[in-house]
This record gives C-alpha cells, sequence and structure tokens, in this order.
C-alpha cells in the first residue's frame, strides 16, 4: 500500500479549516455488566480473567435469556451526563442496532439511539498552552460493549487474511457510555491538542466520579476522532472521516494531526474525501482505510422489546447532582494555586496521571514539593521499569508518611527510596519498614566520630589535603564514612564532622 | 410509501447475510410490499396524538442490583452449544466485513 502524500501541518492550516468530532467510550466500573449479572472485567476485580469465564446466557443471547438493566450503571450513566453539563431525560429507552458481526452473539448491540439518557451539554477543556474551549457536548448514551476476536492465520494477524477468528465473549456486555459532541470549530492549529486535552479532561472527570478504572491501555476509555476539513472561509462541513483505534492520548493527537495533513493534500490536489471509517496504526503513526461508513438506516434501530424504558425520579437527579465532585478544569486551576508549582512541575504531575495521588498526600500531611517529587520521582522511575502505574505501588498515606520521616531526620533521601522499595513490595509502611529494615539515620555523634576518626586514620594524605585547606579531599572520608555506615547517615552533619574531627 | 423496490429487498438481504436468488427477490418484494400496506393500516389510526408505543406493559425503571448472579457458566457451559471451539474461545470462519 502506498503511503498517503501529507501536507505541511502549517500550510495544511493556512489553507483549511479543520473541524474535529470526538466519540469517547467509557467502560463503567460496575461489578457486573450492563445487562446480566456476569462480572465486569472493565472493573480490575475481574480484570484478566481467563477468556469466556464472565459470561452468563444473557451475555450469550441464548434462547429464553432476557436482559434486565443494572442500576448501577444507570446511577453512573447519570452522573456523568451532569458532570457533562447535560440534560438528563426524564424518559430515555434502549433500542437495538442491529449488524452481523460476531463480537456480539446476539446479532445486535443493545444502544440508545433517538432516546438517550443525557444530552445537550459542555465541558470546559484548557489545553496546555493555556488557551481553554468549551466542548459542546451533543449526547452520552448507555450500551454494551462487544467482546473480542482474535484473528488466526494470514501473514498480518490482522482481518485481511486471517483463516479463523476466535472470539471471548467475557467483554460482551460491558456496560458503556458513548459520549458525543457536536462537531468543534474554531480550533484551528490547536485541534490535534485539543482533542487529547478533551481525551484527557473526560478521563478526569470519570476517575474524579470513580466511574471508571479510565485505564486507556486496557480500552477502558476509548476514542474515535472525526476529522473534517473545509477550505478558510467556507461555511459548509466538509466530508468527514472516523479514525478508530486509537488508544493513548499521544494517539489522539497524532491521529488528528495526520488526518489533517493527508486530507488537505487530497483537497489541494483537487481529489475529494471518501467518508470512511479508518484504522489507527500505532507502529507507523498512520491511518488506513476502512470500511464506507454506514448510514443509521442500515443499522435498522428499533426500540429494545425486551427492556422497559428508564425514568429517572427528579429526586434522584438532584440527589446525584449534589454528589457531584469539582469539576477537573477548576480543580486543577485551584490545585495549582494552591501547591505554588510553577507551570512546568504541575505539567509533570498532570500528564503523569498523578494529580489525584499528590492532592492526597498532601492531603495526608506532606508538603506539596515533597509529594511531587516522590510521585514523579522514585515511584514514576520504578513504575516505568515494571511497566505499570505509580499509583499501583504505593498510597498517598503511605508517600505523606514517607515525607515526614524524611522530614523528621529519620530518614535521608537515599534511605527514603529503599524505604519506598519496601513500600513498592509491600512489607508494610514505612515506619515499619524502618524498624524492619533498621534504615533510620545513625544520628548519634558518638558512632560517627569513632567511624570518622577510623576512616582519617587509615587515609593521612587525605586528612594532610583537608588541614591544607583543600576542603573537597574530605568527599573520599565522608564516602568512607557513609560506607561504614551503611549509607544511614547524614552526609551533610558527617561532613560538618569531619572538617572537625580533621582540625583537631 | 408503502411500495418497496426490488434493490431495498436486495439490500436489506445483504445486511442480514442472506443470499437470494433473483426469483426469491421479486417473489419477497411483492410480499414485504403487501406487509408495508398492511401496517400501514396502523398510520391511519395513529393519529399525531397518540404516543409510540414500544412496549404493550406500562412498566418503567425495572433494574436490578448490582451483584453478581448465579447464573455465571463455566467456559466449558459456554462453549457446550459451539460448533466449532478450542476449549477456551469460540472459533468462527475467516472475517471477510469488519467490526461495527
Amino acid at each position: 500500500m502506498a503511503r498517503a502524500a501529507l501536507m505541511d501541518f502549517d500550510e495544511a492550516l493556512e489553507r483549511f479549516d479543520p473541524v474535529i468530532g470526538l466519540e469517547v467510550h467509557v467502560e463503567l466500573n460496575t461489578t457486573t455488566k450492563m445487562f446480566s449479572s456476569a462480572p465486569n472485567p472493565a472493573n480490575s476485580a475481574f480484570h484478566g480473567a481467563e477468556p469466556n469465564t464472565l459470561i452468563t446466557p444473557v451475555c450469550l443471547g441464548l434462547p429464553g435469556s432476557l436482559p434486565v438493566v443494572n442500576g448501577t450503571a444507570v446511577r453512573y450513566s447519570i452522573s456523568l451526563g451532569l458532570a457533562l453539563g447535560c440534560e438528563i431525560a426524564p424518559s430515555s429507552r434502549f433500542a437495538r442496532k442491529n449488524y452481523f458481526y460476531p463480537d456480539l452473539a446476539k446479532n445486535y448491540q443493545i444502544s440508545q439511539y433517538d432516546e438517550p439518557i443525557a444530552f445537550d451539554g459542555s465541558v470546559e477543556v484548557e489545553l496546555e498552552n493555556g488557551r481553554t474551549f468549551t466542548v459542546p457536548i451533543e449526547r452520552a448514551h448507555m450500551e454494551e460493549d462487544a467482546g473480542k476476536l482474535t484473528h488466526v492465520g494470514g501473514s498480518t494477524g490482522r482481518i485481511q487474511g486471517a483463516e479463523y477468528s476466535l472470539v471471548d465473549y467475557n467483554r460482551a456486555g460491558v456496560p458503556l457510555v458513548e459520549i458525543v459532541t457536536r462537531p468543534i470549530e474554531g480550533a484551528g492549529a490547536d485541534a490535534p491538542a485539543l482533542a487529547r486535552a478533551y481525551v484527557s479532561t473526560i478521563r478526569d472527570i470519570v476517575l474524579s466520579l470513580g466511574i471508571s478504572e479510565a485505564r486507556m491501555e486496557r480500552g477502558n476509555l476509548r476514542c474515535d476522532a472525526n476529522v473534517s476539513l473545509r477550505p478558510r472561509g467556507e461555511q459548509k462541513y466538509g466530508t468527514r472521516t472516523e479514525t478508530k483505534n486509537v488508544n493513548s492520548m499521544r494517539s489522539i493527537e497524532r491521529a488528528v494531526r495526520y488526518e489533517i495533513q493527508r486530507q488537505a493534500a487530497i483537497l489541494a490536489g483537487g481529489g475529494t474525501i471518501t467518508q470512511e471509517t479508518r484504522h489507527w496504526h500505532e507502529d507507523t503513526g498512520t491511518t488506513s482505510a476502512g470500511r464506507p461508513k454506514s448510514d443509521a438506516d442500515d443499522y435498522r434501530y428499533f426500540p429494545e422489546p425486551d427492556l422497559l424504558p428508564v425514568e429517572p425520579t427528579a429526586e434522584l437527579i438532584d440527589e446525584l447532582r449534589a454528589a457531584l465532585p469539582e469539576p477537573p478544569a477548576a480543580r486543577r486551576r485551584r490545585l495549582k494555586g494552591e501547591w505554588g508549582f510553577t507551570d512546568l512541575e504541575f505539567q509533570d504531575v498532570v500528564n503523569g496521571g498523578l494529580l489525584v495521588e499528590v492532592a492526597e498526600t498532601v492531603a495526608a500531611g506532606a508538603s506539596p514539593a515533597a509529594a511531587r517529587k516522590w510521585w514523579t520521582g522514585e515511584l514514576t522511575r520504578v513504575a516505568n521499569a515494571r511497566e505499570t502505574d505509580a499509583a499501583s505501588l504505593a498510597s498517598p498515606a503511605q508517600v505523606a508518611e514517607l515525607a515526614a520521616l524524611v522530614d523528621e531526620g529519620v530518614l535521608t533521601d537515599r534511605l527514603a527510596r529503599q524505604v519506598l522499595e519496601g513500600v513498592a513490595a509491600g512489607e508494610g509502611s514505612p515506619r515499619e519498614i524502618v524498624e524492619a529494615r533498621g534504615l533510620a539515620v545513625v544520628s548519634d555523634d558518638g558512632a560517627l566520630i569513632a567511624a570518622i576518626d577510623d576512616a582519617l586514620a587509615s587515609q593521612p594524605d587525605v586528612l594532610a589535603k583537608i588541614r591544607d585547606g583543600k576542603v573537597q579531599a574530605a568527599g573520599a572520608v565522608i564516602g568512607a564514612v557513609m560506607k561504614a555506615m551503611q549509607g544511614k547517615a547524614d552526609a551533610a552533619r558527617v561532613r560538618e564532622l569531619v572538617l572537625e574531627r580533621a582540625q583537631g | 410509501m408503502s411500495e418497496i423496490s426490488a434493490e431495498q429487498v436486495a439490500h436489506l438481504a445483504n445486511l442480514a447475510r442472506i443470499a437470494l436468488t433473483d426469483e426469491e427477490i421479486q417473489h419477497l418484494t411483492t410480499e414485504l410490499g403487501q406487509i408495508m400496506q398492511a401496517v400501514e393500516k396502523v398510520s391511519e389510526v395513529a393519529t399525531p396524538d397518540v404516543p409510540p408505543t414500544s412496549h404493550p406493559i406500562p412498566l418503567r425503571n425495572v433494574m436490578r442490583d448490582d451483584v453478581v448472579g448465579d447464573t455465571v457458566l463455566t467456559t466449558e457451559q459456554a462453549l457446550a452449544g459451539a460448533p466449532e471451539h478450542d476449549d477456551t474461545r469460540f472459533v468462527v470462519s475467516a472475517i471477510l466485513g469488519e467490526e461495527q
């Protein structure tokens, strides 16, 4: 397949005005599925289960089985709708979306069509460059996720050339909320960054609501990006493409940018854009053509006869509205001010997905600087090495306790890193680990002086240099003392004592 | 409105993944046209003041608690009715279309 021609991004933006639309699917972390009492693999308690172990007859669409709506999933959906500034429908219904593909055994997906549970909202999104956008939300509707297919045979492992496919229905029926924006105009060259910042904001919202694990690498949060271009000055939208399979924040930005450049090259060459889905390829940073976009008519939507309307009471909506957390954009602004971080320091925390962790560590008594240091430093380093999340290694309370131990002079930074290692290994709280591993700093000057005198005695040349005023020579002695103390000494104190003893 | 064309029938057959001969399409075009006419009679009485009904029983908000039930299948049970499987997953023939 020939590589698509691309126009330079800046030139594309000079000639064309991009319009984007984003569809984000959020897997809810309820205990059970949307319409069946099977365990929900999008809840971390059931993540990684063996294939086809989290299913009931409903998930397989077996004869005689009937779906029943999960009340908690409805509450979560309403909360999400409210957090997106949406109206909540006094009455909403489910519909069948009919298509033949083995990712769902029923040959239809239960979704919502003309009566979504939430509609007409907006979300404030702040870009890394400080620009703020209000993204209009058209709707948020409830539906079920589909199963997972593995294509076997052929040379590439992709659909083309596969000899057969294996189906795991664990994911079939996982509760989903699909959030659909209205067309977003006026972002210009910021369109790719806006797409990324929008999805990041949705992630913050669902995390603060506690309704999804929101891990993109697990597919808890998935984004389809619609992109179209129109010549500058034109009002009418151009033909759009929908890029699917965009599964990281970084690739959302790259995929939108790529589509702008690809479409601009086609339009500038006098060609036309085909309305189609396109697949994002993380490895090459390109998209390729998928199927032509079906008309909604082809899905032959009709009201789901097996389910009854959902009609939330005004009391329930009020109760959920009252329980909403502070909106992410407002929260960020407040925390950044309270913590006194520079833009760079704050971005470090936000981009590392550690805002919640740092906030809770500060709430547990640590200074903002210490909380940031441990989360974005050592814990992130260890997490990267282990290919996991920093949040899975330690709790905010444990990090706050560690910071307190450093403040009290019980631990040096170096010892604190060893304690963190113990925390990550599940050995207990920092204080317990200090005790068990005997890691506390030796603050007894007597023990230090004995070690210093030994070191000075064995390095008479160094002693002579220090006495000559070459203070930097003390480093060798300090190193020897720290080694003798197995690192459990405060290097600054050792230095003071070394200089004192050398003169004596 | 009640007219249905042979092209529409062929399109529907394709969506339903049913292979039809030309004779069958002709035959179904006539039959579906008659069914459409019969259903259309409903619109004569369904004036705009009659709300559409998707369910005959006036119930709403029938929901269950978010608790794992006792109908979870073992993998063996789940695969028992499958024409083909590899002991953990269903085996289906090579797929020409794409996911929706």
